[in-house]
């Protein structure tokens, strides 16, 4: 589904946190959401996902304004993936989690169906979480963790994905695990990647958040130019499309020269 | 333990059990006559007892209350679990949250003032229902919209204020009323008396099966907030609506009971170790185990100490804590 963010401003504690923020996402597209610490990033995803709503603007998910949208309504477009998710899951296996994912599809006294155990399913399969489905969720490694919560983001069977670095804290083949998940469930994406290189390997189109204002969005060869770089990031360093096609950044031997 | 096995064991534990607590007591009564004499009370049928004395001890005094302590040991479990999922924090139960401190200040006042102008017509039930009341209302005015650590903390903090006042009102009390404050504060079900049961039975059985509807949306808040919000819950509204059951639910237990520690906070995680923490099974586990327990805990209480009785409050964590400890030390696969 698409997604549009038109305009919009967030204010927390009358602190301006967001200012003026558009950004778009087609069908099927893997959007990017990149920015220094503290320059919005997840500010932005918790309008996405209705869970702070804007002083001004809108998120359309589809072709509906989210806050238009029941809660439940917008939780069976879009599914999070959120950093530290995991709360405080004690005692919970991995597929009573995973079916979380359920609940928007029900009512206070709906029961799971088959419908429910078919979707829970496939999300174990697709995420590969098969194998310790039965296990406790605090029991699982950080990789496995987080693919138990994409599983149950997908349980949700959404149409737009949102995810909060999702790689954070991860080894370097469950990244490129997750990211392979990722691609492969073809559900239109807003990623929030503090990881550049994992961006521009993950993502169609980036968006560039500094001190809550977007400083540039595109493709990514057009986005991170050395200057944006320089400027946004404070780094030297260059992008170029290789000859295997992967978009790679090059640090300068001093970067923060 | 598989869940279907703990279910059976504990629905046949429980008429089991309070049928056995009802036989003992001053005078042991046969359970074929304890049996007896239930059943023809409750159904009509069957020949009325021989003996009205034995008809007297089983149906008069030992029902009541073996009942009720099966409806508090009930109440109070739920609330536990059901207060340790809506703050996140294991700790969590009706004393912690401030509720039981509200429920002393009522019952303390009014058993030093004797009733008096200032609470005219309030016995100690109500005075302690009204308490809780007042500190669940202000817990939930206080906490509304603050994460779960800050709830909690507001909660401790209200607990606090309500402390404070009581010990200010026993400094002035009587060595006698004291002597009823104190056991009071440890809880009994000495006093259970047949017409005092459907009330309390219904505002128990009533809200527990409304948190067990819950039971879905108290597992999304075990995912954390923002998860839960993301997967559809109006995480501030649930919380409120939930605290105010707990609250309701404690004030009317601990008004027929006084306070007894320790039921809520063990009892549900002893379901929680054995079979899990969803809460669709969680909660009605952790009624069916906290009846049981507070009616073997009660049947102790007379029979340790005879002829004498001791209060409840002091045998719950006496023989519940070297069991918890115990499965908390063996079952560490679901930490």
């Amino acid at each position: 589904m698409k997604l549009i963010v038109d305009q919009l401003h967030i204010t927390l504690d009358r602190t301006p946190i967001l200012r003026e923020v558009s950004l778009q996402a087609r069908e099927g597209d893997i959007v990017g959401v990149v920015g220094p610490n503290g320059s919005g990033k997840s500010t932005l995803l918790r309008a996405v996902y209705r869970s702070l709503r804007p002083a001004d603007g809108v998120v359309r998910v589809g072709d509906d304004d989210v806050w238009a949208l029941s809660a439940p309504a917008a939780a069976r477009r879009t599914a999070a993936v959120l950093q530290d998710a995991g709360g405080n899951t004690t005692g919970l296996t991995v597929t009573e989690i995973v079916a979380l994912g359920r609940a928007p599809h029900h009512g206070l006294l709906g029961r799971d169906g088959a419908e429910d155990r078919a979707a829970v399913s496939d999300a174990i399969d697709r995420c590969g979480v098969r194998p310790f489905a039965h296990r406790a969720y605090a029991s699982l490694s950080g990789g496995e963790r987080q693919r138990v919560l994409l599983a149950r983001a997908l349980a949700q069977q959404p149409r737009l994905l949102v995810l909060d670095e999702l790689t954070n804290h991860l080894d370097i083949r469950a990244r490129f695990e997750l990211l392979d998940l990722i691609r492969a469930t073809g559900v239109t994406a807003l990623a929030v990647l503090h990881d550049l290189d994992l961006a521009t390997r993950l993502c169609d189109h980036l968006v560039v958040l500094r001190e809550g204002t977007v400083a540039a969005a595109g493709p990514v060869l057009d986005v991170l130019t050395p200057d944006l770089l320089a400027d946004v990031f404070g780094i030297r360093a260059g992008t170029e499309r290789h000859a295997d096609g992967v978009i790679r950044i090059t640090y300068a031997a001093n970067p923060l020269a | 333990m598989h869940v279907p096995l703990a279910v059976t064991v504990l629905t046949v534990a429980l008429p089991v059990t309070m049928v056995v607590a009802i036989s003992i007591g001053a005078v042991d009564v046969p359970l074929g006559d304890v049996w007896g004499i239930v059943w023809h009370h409750v159904t009509g049928a069957g020949a009325p007892p021989a003996d009205p004395a034995l008809d007297q001890i089983v149906w008069t005094f030992r029902t009541p209350r073996v009942v009720l302590a099966a409806v508090v040991g009930a109440g109070l479990a739920v609330t536990g679990a059901v207060l340790q999922t809506v703050v996140s924090n294991p700790l969590a139960d009706p004393t912690v949250l401030g509720f039981s401190y509200g429920a002393t200040l009522g019952a303390v006042l009014v058993i030093t003032l004797g009733g008096g102008a200032a609470l005219a017509g309030l016995g100690v039930s109500a005075a302690a229902f009204l308490g809780a009341l007042a500190a669940g209302a202000l817990v939930f005015a206080l906490g509304q919209r603050l994460a779960p650590t800050r709830l909690v903390l507001a909660g401790v903090a209200v607990g606090y204020v309500f402390l404070s006042a009581t010990s200010f009102v026993q400094l002035r009390a009587t060595p006698t009323e004291l002597r009823t404050v104190m056991f009071w504060m440890l809880g009994s079900v000495a006093g259970a008396q047949w017409d005092q049961l459907p009330t309390v039975t219904a505002v128990v059985g009533v809200t527990t099966a409304l948190l067990a509807l819950f039971g879905r949306r108290l597992n999304l808040l075990l995912a954390g907030d923002e998860s839960a919000t993301a997967l559809g819950v109006d995480v501030n509204r649930l919380r409120a609506l939930l605290l105010v059951l707990s609250a309701l639910l404690t004030g009317t237990v601990i008004a027929v009971a006084g306070g007894i520690g320790f039921v809520g906070l063990m009892i549900p995680h002893l379901v929680r170790l054995t079979t899990g923490a969803d809460h669709r099974r969680l909660l009605p586990l952790t009624a069916l185990l906290g009846s049981v327990y507070l009616v073997l805990v009660d049947l102790l209480s007379r029979t340790l100490a005879r002829p004498g009785e001791l209060p409840l409050g002091i045998l719950t964590a006496l023989l519940g804590a070297p069991f918890f400890l115990w499965l908390l030390r063996r079952n560490k696969g679901l930490d």
